[in-house]
């Protein structure tokens, strides 16, 4: 399965069952923001440290759609980054269709990297302005392919997406924000991947466009059979496209459940204020609780369970004891002491 | 459509070009509202519809060369587009207050929050020093910010970007005016800070009995804050009435295909509902409806001839030519 890809990028079989496309154990990344040495020794300083993932393990099953789901600061980005390989992890690992990428030799790692492609957030910061569509969608392929068959695939691809293969010859700034991001999907789509990591695909996009896009993403995943790993913060979207559902909060996974568990039957204090901070368009006048206060700084994450200032169900033991993810009878992990005590 | 209170705000024909050396671009097109006293009138619409533009032009805060090049601005019966720059500054913060986008680039940095409040009401009201400290201070406990006398002397960096916001609020509403233009005042935050930034603009709103045009492109906001809305399509305005009306049975086929396109948490799981292309730019604007390129009912006059404003409903006028069109 690790062999290297063959021309066109056609990957080995996905494994068939339970097992995982994407297992992340205990990953755990944090950026050092402390000044120069100078700075420290002059002012008694001592190193800073933004926990942006702390200790988050999750698994992707091959042909669905995991989301992360959490605000400014709580890490899903850096998880995205960290899973594609932008970033390296602190510490913890990225088992990929079996294999860790780090373990293997570049080479053998570069051919399993173009397996797994991202989608980012602004459609017009990804694309190069001074680079023709041809260039762009080509780009994952341009040491695989050479000149006509590069720009038929980049062709296929563009109608694949909802183009056409004449903006081949086009610069990015002819096109509109819905458009450039069928670029980007183009492009991740040249290394013929199985899986994706999206990175809030749709928040630079208006509403009408936004639901192009996701329509074509779902076309895209039972055409080709990939696998999503969907970053957002858009519960209704989330709801929207996902078969299951990881809520971050401060880098910590608080709940992981399937989309019926965390919409219907949501059991972390914090899952159950954002979903009641979902804008009521069925104006039905349900009353909601306001939730207090503000996500605190990723740099002195509170001690304890990090939702503790701004949790109802908060008691001595949440500002002391760290929650461990506990698997309930319904299938979902949520790591809380009051929902392990049985208060809530 | 007026009935006998007195309208606060009356936006009448309102135009808006820009000159380029290609000819003038129109921004805005005859565009025409009310708003009541006490009234929060939503303007909804996608990028480029000039939802922004609408809140600018109000305020006499035209990006140049951005003009009014016809029309007319009533606020409480005095034509704002005829006043002189210092007369329009007089109403700006003593009557008609503003929130914007993104509350760290509204607040000036060099200042302390309580500065920024004092300078505001002694430039706009005629109380003393000690005073003016005082009714800022209480003004930063009504707007929700904990331990407001200390918070007084902190500079806006100190602020967690919810609490900025509602700084701004506190600045918009200490000089007591009757109208507030909030430009997308909840985009640049988080879901669970947006919804107490709602709760508390209508609750500050209502007690004071202050109206409010509320600018943005989240219908979601909408829906939980305003009386009214106005939908904007490509500089006009589409479809305009009361806030319920207008989600639960839109009229006009953009309003009905934007509703469709929100995904709902909880709806039924079918594909989204889409509207093909998306909205065209200002120089190149379709003729007669703009919306028929995208529209899915399509018909024959929508190509040549440009629809009104018609009611459709009580209180809810569409702009299609589904509906008939005035003379």
């Amino acid at each position: 399965m690790s062999q290297a890809m063959n021309k066109a990028g056609n990957a080995a079989v996905p494994p068939a069952g339970d097992n995982p496309l994407i297992d992340v154990k205990r990953l755990v990344r944090h950026f050092d923001v402390s000044g120069g040495w100078l700075y420290r020794t002059v002012y008694r300083t001592g190193r800073v440290l933004v926990r942006a993932v702390d200790d988050v393990s999750f698994a992707i099953r091959p042909g669905e759609t995991f989301s992360l789901v959490g605000e400014s600061g709580s890490g899903k980005s850096t998880i995205g980054k960290l899973i594609v390989g932008l970033e390296r992890p602190t510490s913890g690992e990225v088992t990929f269709n079996g294999h860790r990428l780090d373990a293997l030799s570049r080479k053998k790692e570069m051919a399993q990297r173009r397996r797994m492609q991202m989608i980012f957030q602004d459609p017009y910061a990804s694309l190069n302005p001074r680079w023709r569509v041809r260039t762009l969608v080509g780009e994952p392929v341009h040491h695989l392919l050479k000149g006509r068959e590069r720009d038929q695939l980049a062709g296929n691809l563009l109608e694949q997406v909802g183009l056409s293969p004449k903006d081949l010859e086009k610069f990015p700034h002819e096109f509109s924000g819905g458009q450039r991001q069928r670029i980007c999907i183009a492009r991740a789509l040249a290394s013929n991947p199985d899986f994706l990591v999206c990175d809030e695909p749709t928040s630079a996009l208006d509403v009408s466009v936004q639901a192009q896009i996701l329509n074509l993403m779902g076309k895209l995943q039972r055409d080709l059979k990939l696998t999503y790993l969907f970053i957002s913060h858009d519960l209704a979207v989330v709801y929207h496209v996902s078969t299951r559902i990881g809520v971050l909060y401060l880098g910590g996974l608080c709940e992981v459940g399937s989309r019926e568990q965390i919409f219907e039957n949501p059991r972390h204090p914090y899952t159950r204020m954002l979903l009641d901070s979902i804008p009521d368009l069925e104006l039905s006048g349900k009353p909601r609780t306001p939730v207090q206060g503000e996500v605190p700084s990723p740099i002195n994450p509170p001690p304890g369970c990090t939702f503790h200032p701004r949790c109802p169900h908060a008691e001595a033991r949440c500002k002391v004891d760290i929650p461990r993810p506990l698997t309930l009878d319904h299938g979902a992990q949520v790591a809380c002491h009051a929902v392990e005590e049985g208060r809530i | 459509m007026n009935d006998s209170p007195q309208p606060l705000l009356s936006v009448r024909n309102l135009q808006v070009q820009f000159p380029t050396r290609r000819g003038a671009l129109t921004a805005l097109h005859d565009v025409s509202f009310d708003v009541m006293p006490g009234e929060i009138l939503g303007v909804v619409g996608e990028s480029g519809a000039g939802k922004s533009m609408t809140g600018n032009a109000v305020i006499g805060l035209l990006e140049p060369p951005g003009r009014i090049s016809k029309g007319e601005v009533l606020f409480n019966g005095q034509d704002l587009t005829q006043l002189t720059w210092n007369e329009l500054r007089k109403i700006r913060g003593r009557d008609i207050g503003a929130i914007f986008q993104d509350p760290l680039t509204s607040l000036n940095p060099l200042y302390t929050i309580g500065d920024l409040l004092v300078e505001t009401i002694l430039t706009h009201l005629p109380i003393g020093q000690t005073e003016a400290r005082q009714r800022a201070i209480a003004m930063l406990g009504e707007v929700g910010i904990p331990a407001a006398g200390e918070r007084f002397d902190h500079y806006p960096h100190q602020f967690s970007g919810g609490m900025r916001q509602r700084v701004v609020i506190a600045l918009a509403l200490c000089a007591e005016p009757r109208l507030i233009i909030a430009d997308e005042p909840t985009t640049a935050l988080d879901v669970s800070v947006q919804a107490q930034i709602i709760n508390l603009l209508k609750r500050l709103c209502k007690d004071h009995g202050t109206a409010v045009v509320l600018v943005t492109h989240d219908m979601g906001v909408i829906a939980e804050t305003a009386d009214r809305v106005c939908v904007m399509y490509a500089g006009r305005i589409v479809e305009i009435g009361p806030v319920r009306q207008v989600i639960q049975e839109p009229r006009h086929p953009y309003t009905r295909g934007l509703m469709e396109a929100i995904p709902h948490a909880g709806g039924a799981l079918t594909e989204l509902a889409q509207i093909e292309g998306s909205m065209p730019g200002l120089n190149d604007i379709p003729r007669g409806c703009a919306f028929h390129p995208r529209c899915p009912e399509v018909h024959d006059p929508c190509t040549r001839s440009l629809p009104s404003l018609v009611e459709v409903a009580e209180g809810q006028r569409a702009a299609c030519h589904l509906y008939g069109s005035a003379p």
